[in-house]
């Protein structure tokens, strides 16, 4: 692994070394260390490029690590990842994506399809970091995919987080929710330059008592343009919320498109949508208790996104 | 400590908001300014700490010049702004806040002082955010809490009763009063509450936009109640015997 690989896997999962227990590292479309553990199966896939990820039933408390970098310009990159999450198991998928394309003016490009199966009362906690780095004109295009299945009582919390660095980003995530199944999505995301990002949800909770929280804090900056869909379907007696809030900057553009449908009486969906600038009153709040105006305005984004 | 000369601020096709105030502030005192609604109040406060310029005047701090600073500069000299309807942030905790204010490193324990100080209980607080979910008497002593965390020489508070109930209020008179016995820092606070009328040293009265009176309660309150005889007045006596 060079050093372009170790920084960006460093910043992707907070690891400077290969992890304990199972993982599977990607560089440039091929598998680069693949390691599994008692519990946790990783084997590649024979018809395509990717991996099964079989957790075995009550797991508790493991990690998996499943991190791809692409570390120069003119990859692109396509991989499909299974997670099979076996009943009561308890675990952290730490995941994501670092393209580096250096000075190159060749793009970039990782798409990974990524479909989990949450067995009855499993736990999984998803962590996703982008990051994209590199000064040439090459551009860095990121296009997950996540299709997420959730059995009876199962529980999914998914943090993803980009911050500057990707040009282009569509995310699609759809889910499919059983009784008492619950899923909690956590977006952050900035943009700058000509980026372009969208973000798209698709959440049916089909079983009772199932509920879905979607949260998205978004910053534009520049140019940059945003654009978040979240359609939830109730489908039964069921709770959703989505949340959408976004600072703009510059010339930054945001825009929310919010589709909530009950098709059933007990079915409760709010969905709430924030966009503007910072508030000039916070600027002045920390101004006077002595941050400069760009230090203020640091700390405001900072918190935000925190 | 603060001089203000020949303070006008005007905004273009409206009257003037303040007209010429003279103002001084002695080292060590504790001022209320009281007036009624729309008297400049608040426009004074906002001046004092650079959230607006004035159109005309000179503003002298410790014997410096700063007409021309901004807030952040003015901050940094030693001037506080407890706002009357303090500011929310998402994502920034009251334990950053209490940081940011006290401009050092300070720890849970030491933060936690300060909230002790306007009657909230540290753990219930330390790590909340600065949303919606704390009502705005809590966001109100927060705020105040942020003022004591900066320790500075000069501090003026808008209306810091708005929105605090009673318990709590007589407990920020407290606050108030042991600021006050530090003789190098001076207080100003923008109040109509009587208790801190009491309190204070001296009082100002401002409407529409000047300074009508300057000196003790009993002499400044008949003053802005437009009362000719305060002796045989209900109203005075009511007010001066509260």
């Amino acid at each position: 692994m060079n050093d372009i690989a170790k920084k960006l896997l460093k910043e992707v999962t907070g690891l400077d070394e290969m992890p304990k227990g199972a993982y599977s590292i990607r560089e440039n479309s091929k598998s680069l260390a693949k390691q599994s553990s008692e519990n946790i199966e990783i084997v590649s896939k024979k018809d395509n490029s990717g991996i099964d990820i079989i957790v075995k039933p009550n797991t508790k408390s493991e990690n998996v690590f499943i991190p791809a970098l692409v570390t120069c310009g003119g990859v692109s990159d396509l991989v499909y990842n299974d997670f099979y999450i076996g009943e009561s198991a308890d675990v952290t998928i730490i995941a994501g994506c670092g393209v580096g394309t250096g000075d190159s003016c060749d793009g970039s490009e990782h798409n990974g399809i990524h479909r989990f199966f949450l067995g009855k009362n499993s736990k999984v906690r998803y962590v996703e970091k982008h990051i994209g780095e590199g000064d040439g004109t090459g551009k860095r295009v990121i296009d997950p995919v996540s299709e997420i299945l959730q059995e009876e009582g199962s529980y999914m919390e998914m943090e993803t987080t980009q911050i500057k660095g990707v040009d282009s980003t569509r995310r699609i995530t759809r889910a499919k929710l059983k009784d008492d199944a619950k899923l909690v999505i956590k977006e952050k995301l900035m943009t700058h330059g000509d980026q372009f990002a969208e973000s798209s949800f698709e959440v049916d909770m089909d079983g009772v008592d199932s509920s879905v929280n979607l949260i998205s804090r978004s910053v534009a900056r520049e140019q940059s343009r945003q654009t978040f869909i979240s359609k939830i379907n109730g489908n039964t007696k069921c709770t959703g919320h989505s949340e959408c809030d976004a600072i703009i900057m510059d010339h930054g553009v945001v825009k929310a498109i919010p589709e909530i449908t009950a098709n059933h009486l007990d079915a409760t969906l709010i969905h709430e949508a924030a966009i503007g600038k910072i508030a000039g009153d916070q600027m002045i709040k920390l101004m006077t208790l002595g941050l400069s105006e760009a230090e203020a305005e640091a700390k405001i984004i900072d918190g935000f996104l925190n | 400590m603060l001089k203000l000369e020949n303070i006008s601020f005007e905004v273009e096709n409206e009257k003037e908001i303040l007209k010429n105030v003279n103002l001084t502030i002695e080292k060590g005192k504790f001022i209320a300014i009281t007036g009624p609604n729309g008297g400049g109040k608040s426009t004074l406060a906002r001046i004092i700490s650079g959230v607006l310029k004035p159109t005309k005047g000179k503003i002298t701090f410790n014997g410096e010049d700063i007409t021309d600073l901004n807030i952040t500069e003015r901050a940094n000299k030693g001037i506080s702004f407890g706002f009357q309807q303090p500011v929310r942030f998402k994502g920034i905790t009251v334990f950053d806040l209490i940081s940011i204010a006290a401009n050092r490193k300070i720890d849970t324990h030491e933060a936690s002082q300060f909230l002790s100080e306007v009657g909230l209980c540290a753990k219930d607080y330390i790590f909340r955010e600065l949303n919606d979910g704390l009502s705005g008497g809590e966001i109100k002593r927060i705020e105040i809490a942020t003022i004591i965390a900066r320790d500075t020489n000069f501090s003026i508070f808008d209306e810091p009763e708005a929105g605090i109930d009673l318990w709590s209020f007589n407990h920020l008179i407290d606050v108030f009063m042991r600021m006050h016995q530090d003789q190098e820092k001076s207080i100003v606070i923008i109040s109509h509450q009587e208790r801190i009328l009491d309190v204070a040293d001296e009082i100002i009265a401002m409407v529409d936009g000047a300074i009508v009176r300057r000196g003790a309660k009993e002499a400044v309150l008949p003053e802005l109640l437009h009362c000719e005889d305060p002796k045989n007045c209900l109203n005075c006596q009511d007010v001066l015997e509260a």
